[in-house]
């Protein structure tokens, strides 16, 4: 039987085993999956199979088992490859059935020849994904993931590799270069030496060293664009290649994947073969140099993962199960929400500081944190909660401070600086390439449950300009309708999402919201930089990590309400459009009762209890009458 | 370039036409021995084949047997008497023709078809060296049948059969966009034969359709073996023509391009099943590539003697002659390029069309190759539906790895292109809408239509989100449905619009806009603009220069893309009025006229339009009218068949409704919801069958019907000397009845239509045309943009200042404020500055007097 160290190392072989077992009919494949559904069942396997998140490619062994959590950035068209291929021996006449899945290279042994015309060929299809880490995945997602990995396992195959060098800065990486490439020549030796070439290369370009470095290759091309939606992301990009079910997947779903690393250089060589012969030959010009380039970049830049296992994360949450099916998971649930409203109060008295002092505001921050579409009726989505905090210091580093707490509470987050030049410049909209045949990413192609806070006291008076424009105007629908229309050119795609926007600005924001808080500040600190981040500093760890499973479990309840609330609800309604018809709105009546709905969400009820629902209404009378109050203030600023 | 590497997937297609579907999972797993015995049962009449071809071969000359007419088997790569057959004297017609007639099938050059070709090729190179002529590799049979090597295809048998299906295909009730001039009576092939000897275009396009209808067999083999077939059916067709046309000159041989093979109709759907077989497939074009020289035969001349030859191209590749066969110098062969044959070639990418695509997912490619005269044909941008054969190339082997990218690339060899959409623009056709119904569906939704309720039912389907406003459902869905197209052409007033146009007011945050996002996600051809965004131009068609060609191009806009479909236009108030001008023409005569840049043209915009509209003051005003409330000019707004309101009635049962709804919104699950409603996808197909299968016309009672309700209406003003409908309404009746027919899946008009129609017309009349004065109806206030009331108050103050004013006496001027003062203090009701001004313009008009700045001079 095969040992732990072979199917984290070598799961090829183990492959081979099965294949080699039932080669007459197509069983094995699923004796493979099954295998290793197994195995990764076993105590805690999967944190020793080491992440391609946290470990960079140039230190894992090539054929060996990974993981990779990912976000699906583009799909590409479905290729046929060998399924099962037969190779022969010119001299011998001897015949050998391999199996090409998991592989992108049909190998034979050196003596040997791949039979094309054999009659045991076997085409079969797969998918490619391309996939990008996960786009705004907070520091501490990265961190705790890899803490785990580092305390369980020690896999770091084949290297000197330490954990360290994760959290080392970007320019000491540079003079790591040097070394993993000598590790590289050493397990990649047989293959000659002209890989080297091809292989260390990109990897310059993975690090973006400095301008230099195309000098010393001059027939290298422009650095390859990752297509990471956000500006400033690192972490590989990967092709994944899917055998099973890919029907399922989608663009934007979060995936984690467990499969065979390939980074054979062969791959890159074989593209550039084929572009120096395609000036020759008009038969295999299929694709352009620049689609080339996008569908098959270098192996070392962009790794292949062939798929054994994938599984649709819910969340990237690192301390929570993976899955709240499963059976241990529920203790872990039941044991939380035990101590759920301690955790609750201190939440709040936390985000309380962080708001100088305006609990109010606090309170419908938290609201804001744990609301997610839970679902959608015909075009309108249900659960959206969009908090436009309004009364934000103007060009002070407030929103830039808020921005921080947030991203140390949720796995995903990003800030936008709506400036007039940000919105002039930068695409938020994907759109499709047909040169190169991709999807070119943009700021909203994000994954759900990602948190967009827009910083809108940047804005200065200015012209927008047409792209400024069409980016407002996606912002607005994606705040409205949680939706992104992808721009493929001759016409427009939609693509539902579930992002949770928050709007931080002077006056109230230009872009439509769910509720607009006005903040009021009681404590104005002398230096805000000092307090804001004393304020993190002062939070335990512990409790941080409580905040960060509160808000991410509470997202993840049912919910529902009794018969007996709905009456009084209606009678509330009915009530309150009696007293007041003009003020009243079936709108009103629409918000309040996604506070009541948050509400109970947070104190982890998953029903509406009449004290909650008039919580809620309180809790809105409170934030109207500011909202009134300031606008007598402010007299026709509103 | 093909090599014989396509064959394991080929012979897994051979497998498909057996009895048993294969999953990609037993395809794996038969040896080939199976898949033979396989072959042999299910065609019955094919002894199991040899393992190896070779071991059963016939001599050439029974190949040659076979065919009494050799020279037309231009597979043959046997040395014929003459050689015009031979791929290899492809090139300009005019250089191979000297000295022969050219006419008769002998006469006409063979066009060699690089669309089949590429795979033949290769295998006969590689048969050559078992001694093998070509893939006709022949098995005996007991009743002396020969057919094609790893197909059951007998090409004497397969011949006649097309021949008599092209001699003999009738079918009366198929009539295609194409069949101008075709007597639907005679063979319709037979008439396609005749139209090449007079046009002279040698093609002939066969819809597969028929051919399956006519002998499902040889379909399944068309299908299956499309690259041993087709040139069969080369033949057939040429046997026929020249037969029947033997003087007539083509420029090469007919070539059969059969399209329509209902195998595969969606991109996603292709699998490795599909490698070698004909399908369709629509999508859209999305890149085209610059022609690309193939070249099919390189031409060597030896720098020595002058000696020359001709090699032909293998899998991409000219084995250049090392030495001269004449002088035997080595290496003195050099290519010359002028002499060489070439054939052009086009790569073009093809896109899933948007329909076709899961949600959530990204659109699909696949390379197509297209050749000789299909180059060009299509530009990006253009929906095709292309017939061809799927292939699967692996990918090169680099003699200097060992290794090899196990991944195939795949292509369509293009052999059909049909536009789906190319007269969408000329407006020629009525319904180009494609849209297929399964029989099931069909049954379904007929089902469905015979339910007493379906009105209500399918109202209620719509937008469910959106409380209450049953009316304005009701109102939308029978737009939805439209009325039928009238053409009245011949007696001078052209079409009559049969779409009907709804417009919205009301306060804001009354889902008007919900309402029109699920209008626009619902139909297929919806255009969603916003008034403040769009302007003229964006609405209308805008000329652009190309920037790459120079060459001017017609972008069409909202409402000419919304063509037979919906443009929905939000926040219709904020439109600027040169945009809304654009409007009128659309909205009654259904066409935009252009005239910019050198291109004047009409296009057709036979689109619905649904606007939504905010009131001036943000509230609704009661008080005020329609008109006074949004400010659109009546022009406008009498081309809205239904104007409705949408205000929020302050009501305590509604209230409790509304609560009701909205709290379940919040706690039902989704499966519940769906449960309760009807499907989306299920009323779109509704839908779209009604609009393209149902016509219903006018009958006898309904016509009285109407008569009636539009004389009632008429009567109701004409008590008060007013009129209170004009011709127009009764348009608008007519189309919401013949609209509420379609709901029915009922070819006739009948009184219940007219009853709904009249009653939904009243409806909206009441909420939008009702004098906030009296209370009464009054359609004057659409057509003239003012109650009739309020014109009979306008006259009366008029009539009153010009009192007031004389009694003043003589003076010739007047202050303007006094005047104003006097007036006032005279009127027992309250007169406005505005109703003053309105009463001074309206006594300048009559010459009374004239106002300059403050003062007001009597004439």
């Amino acid at each position: 039987m095969p040992c732990v160290g072979d199917w984290l190392n070598n799961p090829l072989s183990i492959v081979q085993g099965f294949f080699a077992q039932n080669v007459p009919n197509s069983d094995w494949e699923k004796k493979v999956t099954e295998y290793f559904k197994e195995k990764l069942k076993e105590n805690n396997a999967t944190n020793w199979v080491p992440s391609l998140n946290d470990v960079p490619v140039h230190y894992l062994k090539p054929n060996s088992l990974v993981k990779f959590r990912c976000m699906v950035q583009d799909m590409f068209d479905p290729e046929f490859y060998m399924g099962v291929y037969e190779t022969v021996d010119p001299n011998t006449n001897a015949r050998v059935l391999h199996f090409g899945k998991y592989r992108d290279v049909a190998e034979c042994g050196p003596q040997q020849e791949i039979d094309l015309n054999s009659s045991q060929t076997v085409t079969s299809e797969r998918q490619t994904l391309y996939c990008v880490p996960v786009p705004g995945e907070s520091a501490w997602v990265k961190e705790i993931s890899f803490l785990t990995l580092a305390s369980q396992a020690r896999v770091s195959p084949s290297t000197s590799y330490t954990p360290s060098r994760h959290k080392r800065s970007y320019e000491e990486d540079e003079d790591m270069d040097l070394h993993p490439s000598k590790q590289k020549e050493q397990h990649m030796g047989n293959r000659g030496g002209g890989d080297i070439h091809g292989c260390v290369e990109p990897k310059r370009l993975e690090t973006e060293a400095p301008a230099g470095h195309h000098l010393i290759s001059p027939n290298c091309s422009p650095p390859l664009d990752l297509n990471f939606p956000l500006p400033g992301e690192k972490g590989p990009a990967c092709l994944v290649k899917v055998y099973e079910s890919w029907e399922s997947f989608k663009v934007n779903d979060v995936l984690e994947v467990y499969g065979v690393l390939s980074v054979d250089p062969v791959l890159s060589l074989v593209n550039s073969e084929e572009r120096d012969s395609s000036a020759l030959d008009p038969m295999e010009c299929m694709d352009t140099a620049e689609e080339q380039r996008v569908h098959s970049p270098p192996a070392s830049l962009v790794p292949r993962i062939h798929v054994i296992l994938a599984q649709k994360l819910q969340h990237i949450n690192p301390l929570l199960p993976a899955c709240l099916k499963e059976e241990e998971s529920k203790t872990f649930v039941s044991n939380f929400m035990s101590e759920l409203s301690p955790v609750r109060a201190e939440l709040l008295g936390f985000l309380t500081h962080a708001l100088l002092g305006d609990s109010l505001a606090a309170e419908y921050l938290i609201l804001h944190l744990i609301s997610t579409v839970y679902a959608r009726r015909d075009v309108l989505p249900l659960g959206k909660f969009t908090v436009n905090l309004s009364g934000c210091p103007r060009n002070s580093i407030f929103t830039e401070h808020i921005y921080r707490i947030i991203q140390q509470l949720v796995p995903a987050s990003h800030r936008l600086q709506m400036t007039i030049e940000n919105m002039n410049r930068s695409r938020f909209i994907p759109h499709k390439d047909y040169a190169a045949n991709r999807l070119v990413t943009g700021v909203l192609q994000l994954a759900s449950n990602t948190s967009l806070v827009v910083d809108e006291t940047q804005l200065e008076q200015g012209q927008l300009d047409t792209t400024g424009v069409h980016n407002v105007t996606a912002l607005g629908n994606l705040i409205t309708w949680q939706k992104v229309d992808y721009d493929f050119n001759y016409h427009r795609m939609e693509f539902p999402c579930n992002i949770n926007v928050l709007i931080t600005s002077e006056g109230r924001s230009l872009l439509p919201s769910d509720c607009q808080v006005h903040l009021q500040p009681q404590i104005i600190p002398p230096n805000m930089e000092e307090y804001m981040s004393s304020l993190l500093t002062a939070v335990l760890p512990s409790v941080l990590n409580k905040f960060r499973i509160y808000l991410s479990l509470l997202r993840l309840l049912d919910y529902s309400i009794s018969d007996e609330v709905t009456k009084a609800v209606e009678e509330d309604f009915v009530e309150m459009r009696k007293n007041d018809p003009e003020s009243i709105t079936a709108d009103d009546l629409h918000k309040t009762l996604l506070v009541a709905r948050f509400l109970s969400l947070s104190a982890g009820q998953t029903t509406l209890s009449r004290e909650r629902w008039l919580r809620a209404k309180q809790l809105e009378a409170q934030r109207k009458a500011r909202l009134q109050q300031q606008k007598c203030v402010n007299g026709n600023e509103l | 370039m093909s090599s014989p590497a396509s064959t394991p997937s080929r012979r897994r297609g051979k497998r498909g036409r057996g009895s048993n579907p294969s999953t990609p999972q037993d395809a794996r797993s038969p040896p080939s021995q199976k898949r033979r015995a396989d072959d042999s049962t299910s065609t019955g009449d094919l002894q199991p084949m040899p393992t190896s071809p070779a071991a059963d071969v016939q001599s050439p000359g029974a190949a040659d047997a076979l065919f009494s007419s050799p020279p037309q088997f231009r597979h043959s790569a046997i040395p014929l008497d003459f050689d015009i057959s031979s791929p290899l004297t492809y090139g300009t017609p005019s250089s191979r023709v000297e000295g022969t007639p050219r006419s008769g099938v002998r006469g006409t050059p063979v066009r060699q078809r690089p669309d089949l070709g590429s795979a033949r090729k290769a295998r006969q190179v590689d048969l050559h060296s078992d001694g093998l002529a070509e893939d006709i590799v022949a098995t005996k049979q007991s009743g002396q049948k020969l057919v094609i090597w790893g197909t059951d295809v007998n090409v004497a048998s397969c011949k006649e059969k097309f021949q008599r299906f092209l001699q003999r295909f009738i079918d009366p009730l198929d009539k295609e966009d194409e069949d101008i001039g075709l007597d639907l009576n005679e063979p319709r092939y037979m008439q396609r034969l005749q139209e090449i000897n007079i046009v002279g275009e040698p093609f002939l396009n066969v819809n597969c359709d028929h051919l399956r209808s006519f002998d499902e067999n040889l379909y399944r083999q068309l299908i299956c073996y499309p690259q041993e077939v087709i040139p069969t059916f080369d033949m057939a067709a040429n046997e026929i023509f020249f037969d029947r046309y033997p003087d007539s000159i083509l420029e090469h041989q007919i070539q059969v391009r059969p399209y329509n093979a209902l195998k595969t109709r969606n991109m996603r759907s292709l699998n490795p099943e599909d490698i070698d077989q004909l399908i369709t497939i629509s999508g859209m074009v999305i890149r085209s590539s610059q022609l690309i020289p193939e070249m099919q035969e390189a031409f060597f001349k030896c720098q020595v003697c002058a000696f020359t030859t001709r090699v032909e191209i293998d899998r991409g590749r000219i084995a250049e002659p090392s030495v001269c066969k004449n002088c035997n110098t080595t290496h003195s062969m050099a290519l010359i390029h002028n002499r060489s044959m070439f054939s052009d070639k086009q790569m073009i990418k093809l896109q899933e069309s948007p329909e076709d695509m899961p949600a959530g997912q990204t659109p699909h490619t696949v390379v197509l190759f297209a050749h000789n005269d299909l180059v060009d044909k299509v530009q990006p941008g253009d929906r095709v539906n292309v017939t061809g054969i799927y292939r699967a190339v692996p990918i090169r082997i680099n003699p200097r790895v060992s290794s090899v990218k196990s991944v195939y690339k795949t292509h369509i060899d293009v052999i059909h292109y049909r536009k789906t959409d190319s007269k969408r623009l000329h407006g020629v056709d009525e319904e180009t809408e494609q849209k297929m119904f399964t029989e099931e569906r069909v049954k379904i939704l007929k089902e469905l239509s015979k339910k007493a309720d379906i009105y209500e039912r399918l109202s209620l389907a719509l937008a469910p989100s959106i409380y209450e406003h049953e009316d304005i459902k009701k109102g939308i869905l029978l737009q939805l449905f439209g009325g039928s197209r009238k053409d009245f052409t011949h007696t001078g007033r052209g079409n009559f619009r049969a779409e009907i146009n709804i417009l919205l007011c009301g306060d804001p945050g009354t889902s008007k806009s919900q309402l029109l996002q699920y209008v626009y996600n619902l139909v297929p051809r919806g255009q969603y603009t916003s008034g403040k965004g769009s302007s003229a131009v964006g609405l209308t068609a805008y000329v652009m220069k190309d920037p790459e060609t120079r060459q001017l191009v017609l972008q069409t806009g909202a409402l000419v893309l919304s063509d037979n479909g919906i443009c929905c236009i939000d926040e219709f108030d904020k439109m600027s009025e040169s945009t809304r001008s654009v409007l009128h023409e659309v909205m009654e005569q259904q066409t935009l006229s252009i005239a910019k840049a050198g291109i004047i043209c009409q296009l057709n915009a036979r689109t619905s339009i649904l606007a939504a509209a905010n009131p001036i003051e943000s509230q609704w005003n009661p008080k005020k009218t329609t008109i006074e409330n949004i400010q659109l000019p009546h022009t406008l707004l009498s081309r809205f068949d239904l104007i409705f309101l949408m205000l929020d009635p302050r009501d305590e049962a509604y209230d409790r409704r509304l609560a009701r709804h909205l709290v379940s919104l919040y706690y039902q699950s989704e499966e519940k919801m769906e449960e309760e409603y009807m499907d989306m996808a299920i009323l779109r197909d509704y839908i779209a069958y009604a609009r393209s299968y149902v016509n219903p016309r006018l009958s006898e009672e309904a016509s009285q019907a109407l008569i009636e309700a539009y004389v009632d209406m008429r009567k109701i003003g004409s008590g008060r000397g007013m009129v209170s409908a004009y011709p127009r309404q009764l348009e608008s009746l007519i189309r919401l009845a013949e609209a509420h027919a379609k709901v029915r899946f009922s070819e006739k008009v009948e009184t219940i239509d007219v009853e709904e129609a009249r009653r939904l017309h009243r409806e909206a009349l009441k909420q939008s045309a009702t004098d906030p004065r009296t209370g009464i109806v009054d359609i004057s206030i659409l057509t003239t943009g003012m109650s009739a009331t309020a014109r009979k108050r306008k006259e009366e103050l008029a009539q009153a200042l010009r009192k007031l004013i004389q009694s003043k006496g003589k003076s010739p001027s007047l202050k303007y404020q006094q005047l104003f003062d006097d007036l006032r203090a005279q009127s027992d009701t309250a007169v406005t500055k505005e109703m003053f001004e309105e009463a001074l313009r309206a006594l300048a008009d009559d010459d009374f007097l004239t106002v300059t700045g403050k003062t007001v001079r009597l004439l």
